[in-house]
């Protein structure tokens, strides 16, 4: 039966299996076909396409590129922080919504909006909200007497503006977690709840030990792709930081923006070889975490 | 510890307005230390009592007392109560220890003293194997026991269970209602135990109380309910086979079914609902009986012969049924097809008027 089908199961894959080889595993192959290339000039260029051989130098060169390394500085601290914080806010407004049935649609769609705005038009208002002299934000912290802070301008510190960053980037990530989670919470049998309260268990042990648990398959998942999502930042840099990418030039690079920012200038030659490098590291890492999550994920998400 | 309610009424609005009075007005008391058998039919708002006593459902009319402690409004974790419910709802994450530990820790029992409770308990149950397994691995009936161990490890002050033996297969089913009743003896606790099966209810309870469309309609040992049961519903819920209820008439002080007179009686001639157990026929040797019928098919199964007897039509003034069963001793020698002759058991016999009210 099975090996008999078998070529059937090959037929339904077959246009998937082309367009993932046509649009995944071929650029991927070629991207890393370009990262060993020596002295390459993209084909827009006078001589171009010509290489002058091969060489693993351009990952050297990248590594000792200082940039990059503030790129990889700037992504995991923004992946590494916003993910975890926003998948807890997230959770606590999905199980506050919960207790609150007659409004929770009305709230659901205010938290569902940022996913269907472009992220670039937000980070434009975020900008100005961030602002030094009209800031939404600054005219909060000044109720509370502090000083208005640079957030985003040339005089920003580092850790204003990736706070600022953060802030941003984890309101735009709500809107999809509290999405999943109100779901998830209405697939948990209201037995359990009933159970915990003949059980008096209080609130915060309900939500620590049925709510959190019983979601923890979907709170794995969300973190793998929110994750992997947040090493891949550039947009919300851009809308909030403009081409400067940063109060300072390039003080809030990613490594999606460094990749980015070779890949454009490749007038000069060898440029487009370092951001096919710079793009196959960022893989290796997205690879490893992953893995390292779904592996976190056998052994903790049990039932 | 009795639990007392006094006019308690649940009503339900369901989404198209319509009221659904689950719990009608209720007054029962439940006394002290006794199993209890809360019996009825699907949707008679047995559930609906039983976490109204728990506190998971709010009232909209009545009390609840705990011997002299009114907990008509105090929130389910205060109530002191042991619940099973009727699929378990185990935690499944949790192992079967920690399962059992829950309600410890919520009420901040000293460690060592919640661990050995927690031992007791499994012991009690039968499950100090199986400590450190996830629900999951273990078969139905040992996931309800896990459930009872987790419900009496607080030591409640009363065990509520909701049809906890209706997701096991038939010899598990016999096995653990022996195991709940020793349990209940063993530690004495006022336990009320729903279900919807006569059968466990009568064998289990101490008392039964009979419940229709929110109404408790009986209540009493099992053995006496079934012996004089109030109305014909009760009559009917009661006993397997069915007891049988034929249309009849009363004239000068004897009882007539389809012109047949089968029993003598006080009551004032009228028109009457005749119940009559199936083992409550008896068959008449001599054939000098008036009530005879032309039996249709004979079972013997050990010690008992059943017999089915099928009337036509209206004829035999036989309710919403065209055949019924009479259990006779397997000594006569009865061949279907022959015509036999029987007396009815006074005390087998019941008489209910057209309302199905029973007549005195
Ligand atoms: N949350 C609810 N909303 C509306 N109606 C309800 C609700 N819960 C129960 N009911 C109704 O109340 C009545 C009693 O329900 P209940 O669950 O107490 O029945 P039950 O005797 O336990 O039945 P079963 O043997 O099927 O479990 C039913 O008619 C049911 O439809
Ligand atoms: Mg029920």
């Amino acid at each position: 039966m099975e090996t008999k089908n078998n070529w059937r199961a090959w037929l339904y894959l077959a246009p998937m299996l082309f367009l993932m080889a046509v649009f995944t595993f071929y650029p991927l192959f070629n991207a890393f076909v370009i990262s060993v290339y020596r002295d390459y000039l993209p084909l827009a260029n006078e001589g171009a396409g010509t290489i002058s051989g091969y060489t693993l130098s351009n990952y050297s060169v990248i590594f000792n590129n200082q940039l990059f390394w503030q790129a990889v500085l700037n992504t995991f601290v923004l992946a590494f922080v916003s993910v975890p914080v926003s998948i807890i806010i997230s959770l606590f407004i999905s199980v506050g919504l919960k207790s609150i049935p007659k409004l929770k649609g009305f709230f659901q769609s205010i938290f569902f909006l940022p996913y269907v705005t472009n992220s670039i038009a937000v980070g434009m208002a975020f900008a100005v909200m961030f602002h030094r002299n009209h800031g939404l934000f600054n005219a909060i912290l000044s109720w509370f007497g502090i000083s208005a802070i640079d957030w985003i301008g040339g005089t920003a510190t580092w850790w204003a503006q990736m706070g600022a960053l953060m802030i941003f980037t984890i309101w735009e990530s709500l809107a999809f977690k509290i999405l999943v989670f109100t779901s998830g919470l209405q697939n948990i049998d209201k037995q359990y709840y009933d159970a915990a309260r003949i059980d008096a268990a209080s609130k915060w042990t309900i939500f620590k030990r049925i709510t959190v648990p019983l979601l923890s398959p979907l709170i794995m998942y969300i973190s793998i792709t929110s994750l992997i999502g947040a090493l891949k930042a550039y947009n919300s840099v851009i809308g909030l930081f403009g081409e400067r990418l940063g109060g300072q030039p390039y003080s809030m690079i990613t490594i999606v923006a460094f990749v980015y920012k070779y890949r454009s200038d490749f007038a000069f030659q060898g440029y487009y070889s370092y951001a096919a490098a710079g793009a196959i590291i960022l893989f290796f890492i997205t690879l490893l975490f992953s893995a390292m999550q779904t592996m976190v994920a056998k052994r903790r998400v049990h039932y | 510890m009795e639990i007392k309610m006094v006019n308690l009424t649940k009503i339900f609005t369901a989404k198209d307005k319509k009221e659904v009075h689950a719990v009608d007005h209720v007054d029962l008391t439940i006394p002290s230390g006794k199993l209890i058998g809360l019996l009825g039919p699907s949707g008679c708002g047995k559930s609906t009592t039983l976490y109204l006593i728990a506190g998971l459902l709010r009232q909209n009319e009545g009390h609840i007392y705990f011997e002299d402690d009114e907990v008509s409004e105090m929130p389910p974790e205060k109530r002191g109560i042991g619940l099973v419910f009727q699929n378990y709802a185990l935690y499944p994450h949790m192992t079967v220890r920690e399962n059992i530990l829950f309600p410890l820790q919520n009420l901040k029992v000293e460690k060592d003293e919640a661990k050995a409770r927690t031992l007791e308990m499994a012991e009690l149950v039968g499950l100090q194997e199986m400590l450190d397994r996830k629900p999951k691995e273990l078969s139905g009936g040992q996931q309800q026991r896990v459930a009872i161990a987790r419900a009496l490890v607080k030591r409640p002050r009363v065990l509520l269970l909701d049809e906890p033996l209706s997701n096991l297969d038939a010899r598990l089913r016999l096995q653990t209602r022996e195991e709940i009743k020793r349990i209940q003896r063993e530690t004495g606790i006022t336990t009320v135990f729903v279900t919807h099966d006569q059968e466990e209810a009568m064998s289990i309870s101490d008392e039964i109380v009979v419940m229709k469309d929110g109404v408790i309609q009986q209540m009493g040992a099992p053995q006496a309910v079934y012996d004089k049961p109030n109305n014909l519903f009760v009559a009917k819920f009661l006993g397997n086979p069915q007891i049988n209820v034929f249309d009849g008439e009363i004239r000068n002080k004897k009882v007539y079914v389809n012109n047949m007179a089968i029993a003598s009686t006080k009551l004032a001639d009228q028109k009457v609902k005749v119940g009559i157990r199936p083992e409550g026929f008896t068959v008449d040797n001599d054939k000098t009986s008036d009530f005879k019928f032309e039996i249709n098919l004979v079972e013997t199964i050990g010690r008992d012969t059943t017999l089915i007897i099928d009337i036509p039509g209206e004829e035999g003034g036989l309710l919403d049924k065209h055949s019924f069963k009479v259990i006779v001793d397997a000594s006569h020698k009865i061949d279907s097809g022959q015509t036999v002759h029987f007396n009815v058991r006074p005390e087998k016999l019941h008489l209910f008027d057209l309302n199905g009210e029973l007549l005195k």
